[in-house]
């Protein structure tokens, strides 16, 4: 297996870089594998259990492997005004994950949640595969799945 | 020379609604016609006006495009830019009125607005650093470059600036103490972890104009004695990391950041650390233990960030928006600066204007302005008309505040004695289809999901005063319940670690203060009268206004909606989803909120 943790001591890590690190892992590998975070703890000098306790608590690392597609639908205050819970509810649904997102049995689809993106103008919002799509209705979402993604 | 220059607004906001795929078509309009060019085009900066995004402005003609879509490119290259004349249908247009507007100047969105700290977004190209230094940029350096620390200090505080990330610490007093502080190795640390939902000025600013942080982080390292600062950011916000990244490359390679910047011996090193998805992470402690590599928990306060922050060294920490005051203070004078805004709020703000009116987008206002200033007449009001019932101002640590208070003037002061904060800038506005329990009920889930579980009051707190509202929204609340949430937030609020904690039961103190009717009525009546709590409401048709035009069955996906057309139509409860979608598709107002089992009133 190709390894993405070029990181070791001669190039003076600072622990500080675990974030780091531990991004381009994921950048890399689409999330963040177990072989990978035992090397970044043997080559940091880091406890695993400490890289552990990072990973879990950020948000955005993911410990399992991710959908070919991600379909991100954005919790916003604006977003849930707009109806964001139904689209989301309606996705879960289309994908066939459970009620909290996750990924597909089939791999092909992740879904999940994000605080706020920022588009509040355009709510309800939603990101597939890194493309915004703004003022989507339940029935819209559905339509974009599967028109393009099915 | 360039003919004309076109202004693509490339925030966010406008990327979202397509306005990469105008810039294409532009591009190529243009080149097809050989004048390629004769035309400058320059992914801007959020000119704030989201809602009728896409937008181009043209200079010097002076004319604001908007709502644009690929397919009206070719019309306004053709008939604009080739035979000089304006095309009007894209112009914007206020709703129910027949005048267009040409120029921001004419548009009632920013008749009100006063820009000083986005005086740049969406008017220059926020990839370069000429045109930052053509508008001014870089001179209220070279001024602080001439002055010893303490006059830069003393002028932040005649300048009377409070910190824009919530708090409203006046920042030039916390410049002070870190400046202070002993010790030779000092940091600067700009928090651009903006991750209140609803809120995005922050974004905003680094997108449309990052050389003011940068240029506001230089002089803060000259007030206080540092040679290194961290700009930590929203991993959720790439845009913005991709411009700061260029901005600072390009001002190093000018020799702006650096060593010996300017040859005057000051240096200064810029880094950016990017987040990774955790809302704690905006409260200080916890960002300096991200910046540090570690779990982002807060720790207690004293000591505080300025006599002991990251990896131990005094820090000075400021937001986004704090940042890009800085700049104009020193160039303007604290004087001048100080002319806007109200005796103890200097300047502007910048807020999101989001939720039920009419023209969301970003805005900036003098400190002072009213908050019926803000939502009717920047605002443009709420959207088809409803009733206005409430703005909520703060996000997760903020309040809502009722129809009476909409005189309030904005400021730190008014906010916090009505309940509310200034928070970092979020203002959403919210009709009668808002449900004010289901309102905190959301605030509060988000909070509590957001906790770092590090203290009691906050992980717990915040779990049992969930499941209250929780079983309020379902049908299933009890009239002690009120008081068990008004026990549990005083309690949260006085003994949790840190701000989030602190903060976190405002949205529930502020609606059961302003709307404990609605409470009640969950809990005495079952009823959720605006529709939203789907325990507690039925949708019926009223045959009176229906006039059978079958919109609304078109939209229905469970297909609950039966009736002649032309004859008045009849929802059957039993298959509703209560989805909504009906009521915004009836143009005749005519699906009733009603109680549940109470149909046969409406439907006779």
């Amino acid at each position: 297996m190709k390894t993405f943790c070029h990181c070791n001591n001669h190039y003076g890590l600072e622990n500080s870089s675990i974030i780091l690190f531990m991004q381009n892992i994921q950048r890399n590998c689409g999330y963040l594998p177990e072989d990978e975070l035992k090397r970044l703890a043997d080559n940091t000098g880091t406890p695993l259990m400490d890289i552990y306790s990072i990973a879990t608590f950020y948000k955005s690392f993911k410990l399992e492997p991710q959908g070919e597609h991600t379909i991100t639908v954005c919790t916003g205050t604006a977003c849930h005004l707009r109806g964001s819970g139904e689209v989301f509810e309606e996705m879960a649904a289309v994908l066939g994950v459970g009620s909290g997102g996750g990924t597909s049995e089939d791999g092909k689809y992740t879904l999940e949640k994000v605080n706020c993106l920022g588009a509040c103008a355009l709510a309800p919002l939603i990101v597939i595969d890194g493309h915004y799509h703004g003022n989507v209705t339940p029935g819209k979402a559905r339509e974009m799945i599967e028109e393009h993604y099915k | 020379m360039f003919e004309k220059h076109l202004m693509v607004c490339g925030a966010t906001g406008c990327l979202a609604s397509g306005s990469k795929d105008v810039t294409e078509v532009l591009e190529k309009e243009l080149s097809d016609r050989g004048i390629r060019d004769k035309f400058r085009i320059v992914m801007a900066g959020c000119p704030g006006f989201c809602e009728v995004g896409p937008i181009i402005v043209v200079y010097p003609d002076e004319v604001f495009y908007c709502r644009l879509d690929p397919e009206n490119i070719a019309e306004i290259v053709e008939q604009h830019f080739v035979n000089g004349e304006i095309v009007e249908k894209h112009l914007f247009k206020p709703p129910k009125s027949k005048e267009v507007k040409r120029f921001y100047d004419e548009i009632p969105f920013y008749s009100k607005q006063v820009f000083n700290v986005l005086r740049n977004s969406g008017r220059v190209n926020p990839e370069s650093i000429d045109e930052y230094i053509m508008r001014g940029g870089y001179r209220a350096l070279t001024r602080a470059l001439d002055m010893k620390s303490e006059d830069i200090v003393e002028e932040v505080k005649t300048a009377g600036l409070r910190g824009r990330g919530g708090a409203g610490f006046p920042s030039g007093l916390k410049w002070k103490f870190t400046l202070q502080a002993p010790g030779t190795k000092k940091y600067i640390v700009c928090n651009a972890d903006e991750g209140d939902p609803g809120a995005f000025m922050d974004r905003s600013i680094l997108e449309g104009d990052p050389h003011a942080i940068i240029e506001g982080m230089l002089i803060a390292g000259l007030a206080i004695g540092s040679d290194e600062g961290y700009v930590y950011c929203r991993a959720e916000y790439p845009l913005a990391i991709q411009r700061l990244k260029m901005a600072i490359e390009q001002a190093e390679e000018y020799g702006l950041l650096g060593e010996n910047i300017l040859g005057s011996g000051y240096n200064y090193k810029l880094n950016i650390k990017e987040g990774a998805g955790a809302f704690v992470c905006g409260e200080e402690t916890a960002l300096l233990a991200s910046i540090e590599g570690k779990r982002g928990v807060p720790r207690p306060r004293p000591p505080f960030p300025a006599q002991k922050g990251l990896w131990d060294y005094p820090t000075c920490i400021n937001n986004v928006e704090t940042f890009a005051n800085v700049p104009l203070i020193l160039r303007l004078g604290a004087e001048e600066y100080a002319k806007v805004g109200t005796e103890n709020s200097k300047g502007t703000k910048v807020f999101a204007l989001a939720g039920k009116v009419n023209n969301t987008g970003l805005v900036e206002v003098p400190m002072g302005i009213t908050i019926k200033e803000i939502v009717y007449d920047v605002g443009g009001g709420i959207q088809k008309d409803r009733a206005f019932k409430a703005v909520q101002i703060g996000g997760p640590s903020g309040g809502c505040l009722p129809e009476d208070k909409l005189d309030l003037p904005v400021d730190y002061d008014s906010l916090t004695q009505a309940g509310a904060i200034m928070g970092s800038g979020g203002m959403i506005a919210m009709d009668e289809f808002t449900c004010m329990v289901d309102l905190a009920r959301y605030f509060l889930s988000f909070t509590q999901n957001e906790s770092c579980g590090k203290c009691t009051p906050c992980r717990e707190g915040t779990k049992r005063m969930l499941e209250i509202l929780e079983r309020i929204t379902e049908g299933e609340g009890k009239l002690e319940d009120l008081d068990t949430l008004r026990d549990l937030a005083s309690s949260i609020k006085d003994s949790s670690l840190c701000g989030l904690g602190q903060t976190a039961p405002n949205p529930v103190l502020t609606t059961l203060r302003y709307f404990e009717h609605e409470y009640r009525e969950h809990i005495e009546e079952k009823y959720c009268r605006s529709g939203i709590c789907k325990e507690l409401f039925e949708y019926a048709i009223d045959p009176e206004s229906c006039n059978g035009c079958r919109a609304c069955t078109k939209v229905c996906a469970v297909d609950a909606i039966s009736g002649e057309k032309k004859e008045p139509h009849k929802i059957d409860v039993e298959l509703c989803t209560k989805c909504g979608s009906c009521v915004d598709r009836c143009r005749q107002d005519a699906i009733k909120i009603i109680r549940v089992g109470s149909e046969a009133d409406v439907q006779g």
